[in-house]
């Protein structure tokens, strides 16, 4: 038995811990368990990737099968780190058609969150570019699913957070790329309504999110930078970088976080300081185009390892939920302002535009995105219920991937796709087998 | 771009540090050959290596405890490499080998006999090229015979012995050879064992370590944490009668 948090290292739960050495050793792994999920690097912030009874570690499943330079298809096994897929194909001139915030997660990770980049409104989820998928199901069998075979599987396992079997290996779109450098514009936002009206405007560019200062208050509530991007071109890089090389490596990370900063470290003075400092500079610098390196631009905090230690031994949340387009605007309003009221320090909060998933029970849907990191404390805790309240009341859902407190009910309000869900997990066998932390919390 | 492509054989391809450090080579543009006991195995890492670095890379089968087969497994060969790296070894369980001489002599002969034989197969093709480079993965425990695992580190020591001779012998001719003593690696080989941060290294740092030393004309003797050279010196100059009081 070992201890298990993930990312938020909030909540923490033991767990037996499995490691699976080749694709080929899972079905006797998972068959012989019940009450067990598949974790990958365990970059979940909540309780997804902590087994019920069982965790199974895909980390050493982490090799790349095959690659096609002509139709751009990576055939690889489910633990491979994203971090790796780009080490070694943006330099030959591929790029994933979908990053997350993070490059420290695994294929399979990815497709059992459905995770989503800052281009979701135009490209859809990480699923969307999944060709197909070898699934190990409960009793281990191993199925082939794509959209066209085993198609109700597939939708099912397209962010259904490891809960139909384990994604052993997958097949995923890679888009070619000119250069390695992004080509960004600032747009400075006031207030809440013109981030919105912003992001909406910037729904032709291929990338774009707003970040969001959660403190300011009054006439500022929800105040912006908006950063709309696309893959520069070889004359952009010539233009505003003249001498840079087209594609430059990954990024070490420089910064660690060596230790849990004391609890109190992130308080309102500090966050409330730090983002007036941000908005100044991104304010300044807003209207010129930029050339960003692929790395800091969409992986920022992969600079700093383990920066969830910053918030202290007790752990921290994430929040976020999408809210479909007619209510977004007071839904997002009365959350924002009960964040400020509160005082609460959000370090990072992020609002972007999504479109739709085909996943059964993934997160994505048409609406705006809305995500912060809070402090794992009880009074924070007692916050966010209320907001689930505000969620729910517009129609709206929260990321499973993030999530480590929603009740069943808020849950089953938000994903409408839930029974059927369920009755597919029942007729695979899997809800007496394939559990997690949250699937048990969730009542899924 | 290179204008004649390079090939580098690894021997002991599936393990963790003759997998990264094919995967370096791959990435500079090298073809590969890996050799493997178990041939599914082999295919796994020459898939994924052939996937990242767009390289040619081959398997090719060794019993690196068959020294009968050693001369028409090098004859086999599609190329004699420009570079040959030996990762063959095997930790063994130093409490079984005190009592068990089968167990004893299998890890004395894949740590000394088969990686020191085969490369001095290799270095007779060499030398009569005059150019190519043998690196011998050893080890620090080969430094000094310790209490805890002396049937491995003697066999080490004789492997580091050998290859410091070959070097002694083939420097006239052009063909380099290279000791690599990596310390603790985090590797499969090591997964059950405790090891502390700052000795330990990750595979891809042996690999590219490897590289360097090899083929951008580093030491002949390289510690990849250079810590582990203060370290083993350190533990080299005890007096014996100190030396033997000690639980090492």
């Amino acid at each position: 038995m070992i201890e298990l948090t993930g990312w938020g290292r909030y909540p923490r739960h033991a767990s037996e811990w499995l490691e699976a050495e080749t694709p080929a050793a899972v079905p006797a792994l998972q068959s012989g368990h019940a009450g067990l999920v598949a974790r990958g690097n365990g970059r979940a912030y909540g309780d997804a990737a902590i087994g019920e009874r069982v965790t199974l570690s895909t980390s050493r499943l982490d090799r790349f099968r095959a690659f096609d330079p002509a139709s751009g298809l990576l055939t690889v096994e489910a633990g491979v780190l994203l971090a790796d897929i780009l080490a070694a194909l943006v330099p030959r001139g591929y790029f994933p058609a979908v990053v997350p915030g993070t490059k420290f997660v695994t294929v399979g990770g990815m497709i059992a969150a459905d995770v989503h980049g800052k281009n979701h409104h135009r490209d859809g989820g990480f699923g969307a570019h999944v060709e197909s998928l070898k699934l190990v199901l409960p009793h281990g069998q191993t199925l082939t699913c794509s959209p066209a075979e085993n198609a109700a599987l597939f939708a099912a396992t397209i962010g259904g957070m490891g809960l139909t079997g384990t994604i052993v290996e997958a097949t995923i779109r890679l888009r070619p790329v000119r250069t390695g450098w992004m080509r960004q514009r600032t747009i400075v936002a006031r207030d809440l309504d013109a981030a919105m009206a912003a992001l909406a405007e910037t729904a032709g560019a291929t990338y774009s999110v707003a970040w969001i200062d959660c403190l300011a208050r009054g006439a500022s509530l929800g105040r912006s930078l908006v950063y709309a991007a696309e893959h520069a071109t070889p004359e952009d890089v010539v233009a505003l970088r003249p001498g840079a090389e087209p594609f430059p490596p990954a990024r070490p990370g420089r910064l660690a976080v060596p230790l849990d900063l004391p609890g109190g470290m992130l308080n309102r003075a500090t966050v409330k300081a730090f983002n007036e400092l941000y908005f100044r500079r991104g304010a300044r610098r807003a209207g010129e185009p930029a050339l960003v390196h692929w790395d800091p631009y969409f992986f920022p905090l992969d600079g700093i390892a383990d920066w969830n230690r910053i918030y202290g031994r007790a752990g921290f949340v994430q929040y976020q939920c999408v809210i479909p387009p007619a209510a977004a605007r007071p839904a997002l309003g009365e959350i924002v302002e009960r964040i400020a009221h509160r005082g609460r320090a959000s370090f990072l909060a992020v609002l972007k535009q999504l479109g739709d998933s085909a996943g059964t029970i993934a997160f994505a849907r048409q609406g705006f995105t809305l995500a912060l990191d809070l402090p794992a404390t009880a009074d924070v805790l007692t916050l966010l219920d209320e907001l689930d309240g505000v969620v729910v009341g517009a129609g709206g859902r929260l990321y499973l991937a993030k999530d480590a407190r929603q009740s069943a009910a808020t849950f089953e309000a938000g994903y409408p796709g839930l029974p059927a869900f369920r009755e597919l997990r029942r007729a695979l066998g899997a809800d007496r087998r394939i559990a997690s932390r949250l699937s048990a919390r969730l009542a899924v | 771009m290179m204008q004649t492509r390079k090939t580098l054989l690894v021997l002991g391809g599936t393990s963790d540090i003759g997998r990264a450090t094919a995967l370096r080579y791959a990435a500079a543009g090298w073809r590969v050959l890996l050799t493997a006991r178990d041939a599914e195995a082999g295919r796994r890492n020459a898939d994924d290596i052939a996937a990242r670095a767009g390289a040619e890379v081959s398997v090719h089968a060794l019993d690196a405890l068959n020294t009968g087969s050693f001369l028409s497994f090098v004859d086999g060969l599609p190329v004699l490499p420009d570079t040959v790296v030996s990762v063959v070894g095997e930790l063994g369980d130093q409490a079984r080998a005190e009592g068990d001489l089968e167990h004893a002599a299998r890890v004395l002969r894949a740590n000394f006999e088969g990686p020191a034989l085969l490369l001095g197969v290799f270095a007779e093709r060499f030398a009569a090229r005059r150019s190519g480079t043998l690196v011998g993965v050893s080890s620090v425990a080969g430094d000094r015979g310790r209490g805890s695992n002396y049937v491995y580190g003697s066999a080490k020591a004789g492997f580091t012995a050998f290859l410091s001779g070959l070097r002694n012998r083939l420097a006239p001719t052009g063909v380099r050879v290279i000791t690599v003593k990596p310390g603790f690696v985090r590797t499969r080989m090591t997964s059950a064992i405790k090891l502390p941060p700052l000795l330990t290294a990750e595979p891809s740092e042996v690999g590219t370590a490897i590289y360097a030393a090899a083929e951008g004309g580093g030491g002949d003797v390289i510690y990849v944490r250079g810590p582990w050279r203060i370290v083993m010196t350190v533990i080299s100059l005890l007096p014996e009668r100190v030396f033997k009081r000690l639980r090492l």
